[in-house]
């Protein structure tokens, strides 16, 4: 199955990276009040079972993808 | 004896040679370990782990470090009070480990930064700022990308009240909260700090100031040496 976890940096924490999107849109002429950059990580599980690949992408995000303290989370989970 | 100060090389360490060099002129006897060693050299009376972007820092700076087979043997000895400095990317390696708290972030001004700066020591004494007095104004080189430390403010109260903010910059260098330059673990063992000591031992490059912090873990490194030996010894 397979498992998309999204990382954004949690709300309030300075993201000078997204500050730097958002005036460069902004030069394009877009009318952005605010972007923040974030991260994607494509997986590819052996699992079929969602309640297990669950916990195991919690697991992983826990351990090494986000750091909680300044990043949150989102898992999308996908049958293959 | 000279006291044994072992330096780890992770790959993509750059700093590990003259961090080495550094404390050998500090008079320590400086011993390279590699990341996938397990074990530290018998003896080990300090560990030092360097500037460089381990694992290309790749995902976060430090966070694939920590899986590093050594990392296990720096947590021991960490964990029995032994003496620990993390510089630049061994500060971010030690914070993603959870052996220091908070987090390094990208530079607020999202440019590297590469030059002198004054740092003032908050908090003096063993086993990293024996050498220096309390307010004393350093001069060290930094030079990263994501050195912007960062704690809630919750985390950050309590660390000072604490006394763990042991070194902070005179001016803003790169948004890290509090001015923050160097933060310690709460038994006092375990120091990282952005700026890099072994960059500013000598006159030739400017600054000595460095060897104060260096010296100050080579002076701790050599009092666990001789209870070391008198273990051994007996």
């Amino acid at each position: 199955m397979k498992a998309t976890v999204l990382v954004r940096p949690k709300p309030g924490i300075l993201d000078p990276q997204g500050q730097a999107v958002e005036g460069s849109l902004r030069k394009l002429g877009f009318l952005v009040s605010e972007a923040r950059v974030g991260r994607v990580v494509d997986l590819e599980l052996e699992t079929a079972d969602p309640a297990e690949a669950r916990t195991q992408v919690e697991r992983m995000c826990a351990e090494l993808l986000a750091n909680p303290l300044i990043e949150s989370v989102d898992i999308e989970l996908e049958s293959a | 004896m000279k006291p044994l100060v072992a330096v780890v090389t992770f790959p993509g360490s750059n700093d590990d040679h003259d961090a080495a060099l550094a404390l050998r002129g500090l008079g320590a006897q400086a011993v390279a370990v590699w990341h996938g060693d397990s074990e530290l050299p018998s003896g080990t009376a300090a560990v030092v782990l360097p500037g460089g972007f381990s694992y290309g820092d790749y995902l976060r700076c430090g966070a694939i470090a920590r899986f590093s087979p050594v990392m296990g043997a720096v947590r021991a000895f960490a964990d029995e009070g032994g003496p620990v400095l993390g510089i630049c990317n061994g500060f971010q390696i030690l914070c993603e480990a959870g052996l220091l708290p908070g987090v390094l972030r990208p530079n607020r001004q999202l440019e590297f930064v590469c030059r002198d700066v004054a740092l003032r020591v908050e908090r003096s004494g063993a086993p990293f700022t024996s050498r220096c007095s309390d307010g004393q104004v350093l001069v060290i080189p930094v030079k990263h990308g994501e050195g912007a430390w960062y704690a809630d403010d919750g985390l950050l109260s309590e660390l000072e009240r604490r006394g763990q903010i042991v070194l902070r910059y005179v001016d803003d260098t790169n948004g890290s909260i509090g001015d923050v330059a160097g933060v310690r673990n709460e038994a006092g063992n375990v120091l990282g700090l952005m700026p890099h000591p072994e960059h500013a031992v000598d006159s030739l490059l400017g600054s000595t100031d460095g060897a104060l912090v260096l010296g100050s873990l080579v002076d701790a490194a050599g009092g666990r040496s001789l209870a070391f030996d008198s273990i051994v010894t007996a």
